[in-house]
């Protein structure tokens, strides 16, 4: 996708490297297999300089421990925690949205009865996070964290409101797409993910190092969420539906000892 | 076979969203066979990393993990690192889940600047026996290897363990893939 509107003319000819990449992410070399997609060190990405591994990851043979995971019962979880349009006495300011989806194995089953944790700047995005120093307004209407259990057909659902996109320091005037944060456990510990759901026709994310860090174009796609009728509420609230497969099944069925 | 969701960084602002599962003790500190586990993670420069999620994962002290979701035992932890870099969880010696592997602890980190989660084992310092006929540990160069073996601290009962965790550079903590 080449560079083009008004971002173009903010970028300093001091990144020619950046603009390459983030300008052509499809060209960038393909997925190796074997290898991790998102790779751990990616240049445009400045944080993963000093943390990403620098050996190559070692092969582990798996044991009981990965075979087994984490649960986490109806008593943790309450029904009102999926909601965070209803955290506070006042509503937040923003765009109402419902966001739905089903959470799956590598194979297509669904993963009932786990996890779900999302979390999200606000309207404005901003975080309500001692750190973001970003010069936008908090809402004492909106937090930003929730979470629910999936159901027997691996299905969750939010209402929450649409975050912002923000401003970040890894280059200049660098920007987040809208994102929501999403962490989920899988059956297994193999299963566990934690990655970012966008929106669809958001011209940030050709401008976005971390989204462009996934070098499969159509894992890429993944990452964003469609528009949904179904969930689309009449004079109430916006649908997104955002599936989430995760991989690390495990071939050999989990010991259930 | 279906195409998976790629994983993202959990990013630096992730508290307010993980604080209500903040799960240092998987057991209540001072119980019998109460094991404290610290540590600090440091990056490339040896800077401590203040915005990583360290979660733990192991079996009981039988080697059993648990059933179903009831119960007070979970087998799970999660900790998230101070301005110095340190997590706590308080918890149990986990027990052999196999006859080949020694006992372990999983770790998971999540961080800004991880695009995806880096996974690594505790092994316990005084299982020397077990560890040595361990085939993951014994896969390893022997300096490698000792990144993945806990310290005895301060305490002669083994109840009190650290392990550090090195994202980067030299003594860099072995991590894993399957």
């Amino acid at each position: 996708m080449p560079l083009r509107g008004p971002a173009e003319t903010h970028l300093r000819p001091a990144l020619p490297g950046w603009r390459a990449k983030i300008g052509g992410v499809s060209s960038l070399p393909p997925e190796v297999p074997g290898t991790v997609d998102p790779a751990y060190a990616v240049a445009d990405y400045g944080s993963t300089a000093r943390r990403a591994p620098s050996r190559p990851l070692v092969a582990l043979p798996a044991a009981a421990t990965e075979r087994h995971g984490p649960r986490f019962g109806a008593d943790r979880v309450s029904a009102g925690d999926a909601d965070l349009t209803r955290q506070h006495p006042v509503e937040p300011i923003g765009e109402r949205i419902n966001v739905s989806g089903r959470l799956l194995d590598a194979d297509g089953r669904p993963i009932a009865g786990q996890l779900v944790e999302i979390w999200q700047a606000n309207a404005a995005g901003r975080y309500a996070h001692d750190r973001d120093q970003h010069p936008a307004p908090l809402d004492p209407g909106f937090t930003g964290g929730g979470r629910c259990l999936t159901d027997g057909d691996g299905g969750y659902r939010f209402t929450t409101i649409k975050p912002g996109a923000y401003p970040w320091g890894n280059h200049p005037n660098a920007w987040r797409p809208a994102h929501i944060h999403f962490s989920v456990f899988g059956r297994s510990f193999t299963e566990r993910l934690v990655t970012q759901m966008y929106f669809p026709g958001d011209p940030l994310l050709a401008y976005d190092p971390i989204f462009a860090a996934v070098r499969d174009p159509a894992a890429r796609d993944r990452l964003v969420s469609a528009f949904d009728w179904e969930t689309t509420e009449e004079a109430w609230a916006l649908g997104y539906r955002f599936d989430i497969v995760v991989a690390g099944h495990l071939a050999t069925p989990p010991d259930r000892r | 076979m279906t195409g998976t969701t790629p994983s993202q960084t959990v990013g630096p602002f992730f508290r307010f969203g993980f604080a209500w599962m903040d799960q240092a003790d998987l057991i209540a500190p001072g119980s019998v066979g109460a094991v404290t586990l610290v540590g600090q993670v440091t990056d490339g420069d040896g800077a401590p990393v203040p915005d990583a999620v360290i979660e733990i994962w192991q079996a009981d002290a039988d080697g059993q993990f648990p059933r179903g979701t009831d119960g007070p035992w979970h087998g799970f932890g999660r900790s998230l690192t101070d301005d110095q870099g340190r997590y706590r969880f308080t918890t149990v010696r986990p027990g052999r889940v196999d006859g080949r592997q020694a006992p372990h602890i999983d770790v998971s980190v999540f961080a800004r600047g991880l695009l995806q989660r880096v996974v690594t084992r505790i092994y316990l310092p005084d299982e020397v026996e077990a560890n040595a006929g361990d085939p993951v540990l014994a896969a390893l160069e022997p300096d490698r290897r000792a990144t993945l073996v806990a310290e005895a601290v301060d305490a002669v009962d083994g109840s009190q363990l650290a392990f550090d965790i090195r994202l980067q550079g030299d003594q860099e903590t072995v991590f894993f893939a399957w």
